[in-house]
């Protein structure tokens, strides 16, 4: 079998693993005073100083939720409301966002938009999907007074364009806006220092790192307060309520070190191996069309996107699913359907053209196997897709 | 006949899960047998939004998660498939064009015909699989020429070949229905899903018109059409009362006809005939309800088309009884002679031939011939 959806979930670290299962069976909620809360609380506080540190943040920045989606919402609502709240005049209501965001940070804004008064405004991108920071000082710039956010993400987890955050943050922090970035896809594949970036917020995830699923975290700047989507007992920084996860706390510390650590690794061995995957893909179906930027150092070094014309994404996943090989069409789907995706609606591709897209995602447990399987299956799956055609 | 439905060989499959608990033990069925089977449920009211609100035109979304529920008990992998600009095209348009003339349309007949054993079945094959299963109670039968044969479900109560009669040779060569070489009852096929784990098995059967979730076709039809306000005549032409569409109305209705003053005789009447061009409905007595002959257009044959004259016992809708029949192809027409008169005959509705429990072949009823002299 070929696993090539590791930016879905990837294999958890055998490390990680250990660190979850050492824990499962101590009991102790970090929020206790005795001696096991105690306890539970120095995993916790070791684990925030673990991710920190992989993440180039103080450990005071790191707030814990359940995944990248929650740290999504917290960032994009929390920040809109407090900032809105905190303008005299309440009329910092724009929200600058990016039109190619997960659906966390997308659907999020949308909400804000439909329900809390909030303007939103998609920044414009280029053919690869990229925010361009002249774009960004361009949205601001008109009415820098009026801005509550800006979200523009670290990497696109469909085409795996890389955007210049740096530069991006360097123009919000210029007119104090505060810049959030959903680093999920980025985190372990590109260099993410979260002081050297200048974002305001970040969000990672456990799970896509090697870590478990239901854990992740908000990097947020100490100067922020967002106000809570979760309310309760105070926890974290009484941003984000709720008694952690201890086991999944302090596994998620222990991939997130990893990934730090083996991110020049996986840049050197997963990037070849990607390479050879995109050249296989190209000498099978020469009319393939690479998603996102092609240039290696403008994309995550594990994705390979393509799109197929005259295919249906869901044809070719059903024809290489039967031959073992996973992988996914990389667009969100509305109870089941497939739905052209948005990102490449974005990047101005034609609608039909954007329903035949695979995207193959490596990681840490890809192998040279995977590449030939894809590389002896694509062609004729191609081939087959094209007589079923586009219903 | 040598053979039963179920082949020897391995297959590849794609099953055909509405979410119901027949199509569950259908495709569970094909992968016991040892085919190759691959889940399916056609998303036939897909409404897609820029944001994802969860909104669906129907009830599919439940019907989806159950399809996919019951895929995964099985072991086999499962796909949504997204044919709702066909089924709109191809079904529902057709169905509301068909009542809009007056006529009573079969829309699962339709679907079979163009969507299961066409638009999915021609996908199927292009994707390399060999056959469509779906949880249909008919039967398949190989003959020893290598030809299939459509016959009615060992159980006859369960039998649904009358919606399958629109399928011809070619189509039926790629149809596996694993429920209808079995006599089983409802509650047998419920008690088979609740032994394979699958939880479909308690859900309840659906009846309705899959794309009319309500089950109001008066509403569904008024919605689109609009309200039409017309005369409710007897024979002679006289004005009994109005309506508020002829599409509303079915041949040999009785309820729902809302006329204040009673017939002469006293007994109850029944729609005779509807007629989009003026906007009448026509009623009268049971009497005038009994068909002699009819004329059905665009037949289909699920072997070669018969020459000649032929005697075959026919039904008239999905749950009528056998009725015996002459018939003969003149110019690409069905012409049908009843033996004894039958009541309630809607144009639109399918005429299924049958020989024994062989489906001959089918066509759409256009006209009818009442058995006393005067034509409608």
């Amino acid at each position: 079998m070929a696993y090539l959806d590791h930016a879905a979930t990837t294999p958890m670290l055998p490390e990680a693993a250990e660190a979850l299962t050492a824990q499962l069976s101590v009991t102790g909620n970090a929020s206790s005073l005795h001696a096991s809360g105690r306890r539970a609380r120095r995993t916790v506080e070791e684990a925030r100083e673990t991710l920190a540190e992989a993440l180039g943040a103080r450990p005071s920045e790191v707030v814990f939720t359940s995944g990248g989606t929650e740290a999504d919402n917290l960032a994009v609502k929390g920040l809109y409301w407090s900032r809105r709240d905190a303008d005299p005049a309440g009329t910092r209501t724009r929200v600058l966002a990016s039109p190619v965001e997960h659906h966390a940070v997308l659907d999020a804004v949308h909400w804000l938009g439909e329900h809390e008064g909030a303007t939103v405004e998609y920044l414009p991108v280029d053919a690869h999907g990229r925010v361009h920071p002249d774009a960004l000082r361009e949205a601001i710039a008109r009415n820098p007074q009026d801005v509550a956010l800006a979200t523009v993400m670290w990497a696109n987890n469909e085409i795996g364009t890389v955007m210049p955050i740096r530069e991006l943050a360097d123009v919000a922090r210029e007119f104090d806006v505060p810049l959030h970035a959903d680093a999920v896809q980025a985190f372990g594949q590109v260099p993410v220092d979260f002081a050297a970036s200048g974002l305001a917020a970040m969000t990672v995830s456990g799970h896509k790192i090697g870590g478990p699923y239901g854990i992740g975290a908000l990097l947020l700047g100490r100067e922020y307060a967002p106000v809570p989507v979760l309310h309760g007992g105070g926890q974290e920084r009484h941003v984000r309520s709720g008694t952690l996860d201890v086991p999944a706390v302090a596994s998620f510390a222990v991939a997130g070190r990893l990934a730090a650590e083996q991110r020049e690794w996986f840049d050197r061995e997963i990037g070849a191996l990607r390479d050879a995957l995109v050249e296989a893909v190209r000498t099978a179906v020469p009319d393939a069309i690479l998603g996102g930027d092609p240039a290696p150092g403008g994309r995550l070094p594990a994705n390979a996107h393509f799109t197929f014309p005259g295919c249906e994404g869901d044809s070719l996943l059903l024809l290489l699913d039967a031959q073992g090989i996973e992988c996914s069409t990389g667009s969100a789907c509305t109870a089941g359907v497939a739905q052209p995706s948005h990102v490449l609606l974005a990047t101005g591709t034609d609608p039909e053209l954007a329903r035949g897209t695979l995207r193959f995602s490596l990681g840490h447990t890809s192998t040279e196997a995977d590449v030939e399987a894809v590389a002896k299956a694509i062609g004729s799956a191609v081939e087959r897709a094209r007589a079923a055609g586009l219903t | 006949m040598t053979d039963t439905a179920q082949p020897s060989r391995p297959l590849r499959v794609l099953a055909a899960m509405s979410g119901g608990v027949d199509s569950a033990v259908a495709a569970a069925r094909a992968a016991e047998a040892g085919h190759d089977v691959t889940g399916v449920h056609l998303a036939l009211s897909a409404n897609p939004q820029s944001f994802r609100t969860g909104a669906r035109g129907c009830c599919t979304i439940e019907d989806s998660r159950d399809a996919r529920r019951a895929a995964d008990v099985i072991g086999i992998p499962f796909y949504v498939w997204d044919l709702a600009d066909r089924f709109r095209e191809d079904v529902v348009d057709d169905f509301i064009a068909e009542y809009e003339a007056g006529r009573t349309p079969n829309p699962c007949l339709r679907c079979n015909e163009k969507i299961k054993f066409a638009a999915l079945l021609d996908k199927a094959l292009a994707l390399g699989f060999d056959a469509v299963c779906t949880g249909h109670y008919a039967q398949v039968v190989l003959r020893e020429d290598g030809t299939r044969e459509l016959h009615r479900a060992s159980d006859m109560a369960k039998d649904q070949s009358y919606v399958l009669g629109v399928l011809d040779g070619k189509q039926l060569a790629h149809a596996m229905f694993p429920l209808g070489d079995t006599v089983t009852t409802k509650d047998e096929i419920r008690a088979e899903a609740e032994r394979r784990g699958l939880a479909v098995a308690k859900k309840p059967d659906s009846h309705d018109i899959c794309f009319i979730a309500d089950g109001d076709t008066q509403g569904f039809l008024a919605n689109r059409l609009g309200k039409a306000e017309g005369d409710i005549v007897d024979e002679s032409g006289a004005k009994l009362g109005t309506h508020e569409g002829a599409y509303g109305f079915t041949i040999g209705q009785r309820k729902g006809l809302r006329i204040g003053t009673p017939a002469p005789d006293g007994k109850p009447r029944y729609v005779l005939d509807i007629s989009p061009v003026n906007n009448t409905v026509t009623v009268g007595p049971a009497a005038s309800l009994d068909v002699g002959a009819l004329t059905a257009v665009k037949p289909r044959w699920c072997g070669a088309a018969p020459t000649g004259p032929g005697t075959y016992t026919a039904q008239l809708r999905a749950h009528g009884g056998e009725t015996e029949v002459t018939a003969e192809l003149i110019d690409g027409s069905l012409e049908v002679t009843f033996t004894e008169p039958v009541r309630g005959v809607a144009p639109g509705q399918a005429i299924v031939l049958y020989d024994g429990t062989r489906v001959v072949g089918s066509a759409t009823i256009a006209s009818t011939v009442r058995a006393t002299a005067t034509a409608v």
